[in-house]
């Protein structure tokens, strides 16, 4: 019986550790070159944070589309600005909670005057803030998306592929 | 018509459509908000003042958060220079209640603001100003009983570490300005939270 329990504890820890993704600190020059992939893949990199109201508003639309569109060249990249030291008791818990599958990355460059024109000139440094690009096209959007806005422009790349 | 041209094109690469408000160089209006004693607050009313360091603000934004420490000892330093700290928050209280006036009261006295804290309803100031983040600085000089804006953007360049900043955008600024200079660096984008618009 007490065999029982611990192996049960041990498969749920387990599924536990699996289930966690591992979040990737990069600075701006290990980000880069995610923006500047040049292949037959439609790439949306979303900036955002977990306490950021707009930015969580718009989760699930975004992993309601990677899901729709997983079988198509499609990518999805939520880039983090969650502070590092949070990343355990506030951005995995998030993750975690909002089931989020798409790959994250915890962007931990605060010297954001630095860096943040080389993702798009217009960018105000309000997020959330979203970056879709392809091999021909490159357009940034500072706004919180619908899942209706988001899919008919995801749903016109891909079309154009 | 090639310089017509030209110019139009410069006017549309140097303003992109969600940009408006305020640019270096432009007269700032004052304004009168509720502070959170209650009482109204315009700029006019301080005579000896010799420029506003107006920094839109809130209380549920992590970056307005981790700057607060560092405004009240900026208010300290530069209000005895002529430079005061006059914090507004301008976000909608519907999206984020953190926000409500109430609350702006309650923070305020927490963490002993040492300068006026208004309260931005309408959000007409932010619009005029074209502030989108928090925090994001306006710095004004009074130049011939003109508020002209001298400084745009972000207080420094770490966010997360006040020890770790290695450039004090605002401060070099606000010294430039009583040394009779123009600040050397007048815009830096201002990251954070975006101001929640009604």
């Amino acid at each position: 019986m007490k065999r029982k329990t611990s192996l049960l504890i041990f498969f749920f820890f387990l599924l536990n550790t699996l289930g966690a993704q591992q979040i990737d600190v990069l600075k701006f020059s290990e980000l880069e070159p995610m923006l500047h992939k040049q292949n037959d893949t439609i790439y949306l990199v979303n900036f955002w944070a977990s306490w950021c109201v707009p930015c969580v508003k718009e989760m699930p639309a975004i992993e309601k589309i990677a899901e729709e569109y997983k079988d198509f060249n499609f990518s999805v990249l939520l880039v983090s600005l969650d502070f590092p030291n949070q990343i355990e008791s506030r951005l995995k818990p998030f993750l975690s909670k909002q089931n989020i599958r798409s790959k994250v990355i915890l962007l931990d460059d605060p010297d954001f005057n630095k860096w943040i024109d080389k993702v798009n000139p217009n960018w105000s440094g309000a997020i959330p803030a979203s970056l879709i690009y392809g091999k021909d096209f490159r357009d940034f959007y500072e706004q919180s998306f619908s899942y209706e806005e988001l899919k008919s422009i995801i749903h016109s790349k891909i079309q154009e592929l | 018509m090639k310089t017509l041209l030209l110019i139009t094109l410069g006017i549309m690469m140097s303003a992109p459509d969600f940009i408006s408000g305020y640019k270096v160089g432009d007269t700032a209006r004052d304004f009168s908000l509720k502070n959170v004693d209650d009482k109204m607050v315009s700029l006019s009313d301080y005579d000896n003042a010799k420029g506003f360091v107006v920094i839109f603000t809130c209380n549920h934004c992590p970056f307005s958060k981790a700057y607060e420490d560092r405004i009240i000892a900026l208010d300290k330093k530069y209000k005895t220079k002529g430079y005061p700290v006059v914090a507004i928050n301008s976000n909608d209280a519907e999206i984020v209640p953190e926000d409500s006036y109430q609350k702006m009261i309650e923070r305020a006295n927490e963490k002993d603001f040492s300068f006026p804290y208004l309260y931005d309803e309408t959000q007409e100031i932010a619009d005029t100003y074209g502030a989108t983040n928090t925090p994001h600085i306006f710095l004004l000089n009074k130049e011939n009983n003109k508020l002209v804006v001298k400084y745009i953007g972000a207080i420094d360049n770490n966010y997360q570490d006040a020890s770790a900043v290695t450039e004090h955008y605002l401060s070099d600024a606000i010294n430039a300005l009583i040394a009779g200079k123009n600040p050397e660096k007048d815009f830096t984008k201002a990251i954070g939270c975006s101001i929640k618009r009604k």
